[in-house]
């Protein structure tokens, strides 16, 4: 999340200096000096890693061996031509897709909830936020037990209303959509504060305009002011839980190991395994680059929407 | 156009009680200022008239009709906000038609998608567009309809926030201090036009300020509020030459009005620092301030009534303000004078007085005491050089 966002910025920056005209070199300097540590900082730590990945998914490198040769394209020829690559690329975009709609819209939900109810709002907002706070391995575990075909809470729940039960993690068909859950679980807390943080600094007086000219009922005051208002507020949600979706990881490494048959793989673990488990290093580079193209996508629709249609107060 | 009448209304937030039963009746088509220093309630008692805000007791009428319960939008009164309160989303043509949108769309039309297929959508569209237009091109806005509120000026927004108001012809329109968030120059521009406007459309105005000039050059009568209570009510010379009570008579008139420590002798007769006012009264004997106008302060060069140093000078070149430091009193007193005749110099010795007619005498609770000219009525400067 973080190397995508400092992506932008660096692409940014390279715009912005590209567009300054050129100034005569005596004065220029201190200001390159004043800059350097935070370049030097930025290369050492952000780009010299990304540019090592980038080129390590141009060689055969495997980990621990002690030489590698450049073989061009030949990992990502690889990688288009393999199966488990496009079902974990298409199970993170469903997954991404379930996640980031859903987790936005209760999050909103649920913000909007507390924020017009006028007790509890602090109970509330502790409940809903412990999630965020809680170590997502721990938790993970936790819904393992819930889910747990014979004696999970779930499954006890719909059996006490007569409904039939499943093994929501073993079931091919059902693995990937339990993990959905667990996602939107999961960003729902974080949502629900960004959100409470922007109706908070909508101004009180667009409310009472709103009254007086008419706008009656929840629905007229939320399409004419809040939704309008909170337009900053939404996108930069969704892009955040959107990255943080496409990086789904620890539910799927404690839940499901990417099974039943690859039913649940997505595109980190898949990186996961190819690069730790069968060493091949080069090859989970390249598929680190193909995930970092996404992210990146993600921001670039951020930052263009920040710069024109959504409206900022 | 309508009549609003307040009575007894009391409002409580939390056990601090703001409003401490107001009784005020604004007839058809006046302009009344609220004006007050703040935290006294002013603003409150404006949103209880919109609506937006329940009274604890007390009832509002709107032309002879309780509106206790109805929505503030079906009380159709207008309200033009401090902030302005316009929508930074929407475009300024779009601000002025929200009200006529929200009243003539049905629920369905209003909607995102679906509401463009209304069938009786296009036709309405097509009148608010007129009277947006004819609304903007009287406010000098026409060229602007396609801006955001955020491409605009401190006096554009604001003219859109009157026009956003007036486009839906209200029986009456409140302002919440509508010109404190402009530079001066152009608050004294927009008293002008907002007093033109008040001609124009003969609606019911009521205007809060803490502003007394907006009160003074705008209205017909000002309510003056302090503490939770009005005051006094009356047209601005009248607030202004005759107030009813001191902190009336200290809240309106800029610079302060001069307070002077003075005494009810038994015999009724009024002395200030010693010197007999030679006027009388019929109230109890005790302290009381005299207060005058700064304008009504007679400096001379000669020996005089009252001595005191000159503290400061203000020339603003129209007029000069000197400040007097006197002896046993705690606040420099102020004359207001032309700033053509020759000024004193800053730490010399002056002499001053004033005529029993500038006169105003408050009790110690600071209730107006009425006094007449004692029978040798004399000027205090032509006795004291006498």
């Amino acid at each position: 999340m973080a190397d995508a966002l400092t992506a932008t910025t660096i692409l940014a920056g390279r715009g912005a200096a590209a567009v300054t005209p050129a100034r005569d070199n005596s004065r220029s300097w201190p200001a390159l000096a004043m800059v350097a540590p935070a370049i030097v900082l930025m290369g050492l730590l952000l780009l010299g890693p990304l540019l090592g990945v980038i080129a390590l998914s141009f060689t055969d490198y495997q980990l621990g061996s002690p030489r590698f040769a450049w073989i061009g394209f030949a990992n990502y020829e690889e990688m288009l031509a393999d199966r488990v690559f496009w079902i974990s690329l298409r199970n993170t975009l469903t997954y991404v897709a379930i996640v980031v709609p859903t987790a936005v819209a209760l999050g909103l939900a649920v913000a909007l909830l507390i924020e017009s109810g006028s007790s509890l709002r602090a109970w509330y907002r502790t409940i809903y936020f412990l999630p965020v706070m809680a170590t997502l391995i721990a938790m993970s575990i936790v819904w393992e037990f819930m889910l747990h075909p014979q004696f999970g809470l779930v499954n006890g729940l719909l059996h006490s209303v007569g409904l039939e039960g499943r093994s929501w993690l073993q079931d091919r068909g059902t693995a990937l959509y339990a993990l959905c859950v667990i996602g939107v679980w999961q960003a729902l807390g974080f949502n629900m504060v960004l959100f409470l943080a922007g109706l908070v600094s909508i101004p009180r007086p667009l409310y009472d305009a709103a009254e007086i000219d008419g706008a009656h009922g929840a629905w007229a005051r939320f399409r004419l002011v809040t939704w309008p208002m909170l337009g900053p507020t939404t996108v930069f949600v969704v892009v955040i839980t959107g990255i943080r979706s496409f990086q789904v990881f620890d539910t799927v490494h404690v839940l499901t190991k990417g099974g039943p048959s690859k039913s649940s793989e997505v595109l980190i673990h898949t990186m996961y395994i190819e690069g730790f488990e069968f060493f091949r290093s080069g090859y989970g580079a390249a598929l680190t680059v193909v995930f970092l193209v996404f992210v990146l996508l993600l921001t670039l629709v951020k930052s263009s929407l920040a710069n024109r249609g959504v409206h900022y107060a | 156009m309508a009549k609003i009448e307040l009575q007894a209304i009391r409002k409580t937030f939390d056990s601090t009680e703001i409003l401490k039963g107001i009784d005020l009746a604004i007839e058809d088509g006046e302009f009344v200022a609220l004006i007050g220093p703040s935290g006294c309630g002013k603003s409150t008692l404006l949103r209880i008239i919109a609506g937006l805000e329940p009274q604890s007791s007390g009832e509002v009428r709107i032309d002879g009709a309780q509106v206790d319960g109805i929505r503030p939008s079906a009380r159709n009164l207008a309200m033009v906000f401090q902030s302005y309160a316009l929508y930074p989303h929407l475009s300024v043509f779009d601000n002025i038609a929200v009200p006529l949108r929200m009243r003539r769309h049905s629920t369905l039309a209003r909607m995102p998608l679906v509401g463009r297929l209304h069938p009786a959508r296009a036709a309405t569209e097509r009148g608010i567009r007129e009277e947006v237009e004819r609304v903007a091109a009287q406010l000098e806005l026409s060229g602007f309809l396609k801006r955001k509120p955020g491409q605009l000026s401190g006096g554009q927004r604001q003219r859109v926030a009157v026009g956003r108001a007036i486009v839906r012809q209200p029986v009456g329109f409140l302002f919440d201090e509508p010109l404190s968030n402009l530079d001066a120059k152009l608050r004294v521009h927009m008293r002008a036009e907002l007093a033109q406007l008040h001609r124009q459309l003969r609606a019911t105005f009521v205007y809060v300020t803490h502003d007394q000039a907006e009160a003074m050059t705008m209205s017909s009568r000002i309510a003056v509020m302090i503490e939770g209570h009005i005051v006094q009510v009356g047209t601005p010379a009248e607030v202004y030459d005759n107030p009813q009570d001191i902190r009336v008579a200290e809240f309106v008139g800029s610079p302060k009005i001069n307070a002077l420590p003075g005494v009810i002798r038994e015999d009724g007769g009024v002395e200030v620092l010693g010197w007999p006012l030679g006027l009388s009264t019929p109230a109890a004997a005790g302290r009381c301030s005299v207060c005058v106008r700064p304008e009504r302060m007679e400096l001379s060069s000669g020996p005089s009534a009252i001595s005191g140093t000159v503290l400061h000078l203000e020339n603003l070149g129209a007029e000069a303000f000197v400040h007097i430091k006197v002896e046993r009193i705690e606040m420099p007193l102020l004359a207001r004078i032309s700033p053509d005749r020759q000024l004193p110099a800053i730490g010399s010795a002056i002499q001053f007085g004033f005529s029993t007619t500038a006169v105003r005498i408050f009790d110690a609770a600071g209730k107006r005491i009425e006094v007449t000219a004692a029978a040798r009525s004399e000027r205090i400067r032509e006795k004291a050089v006498g």
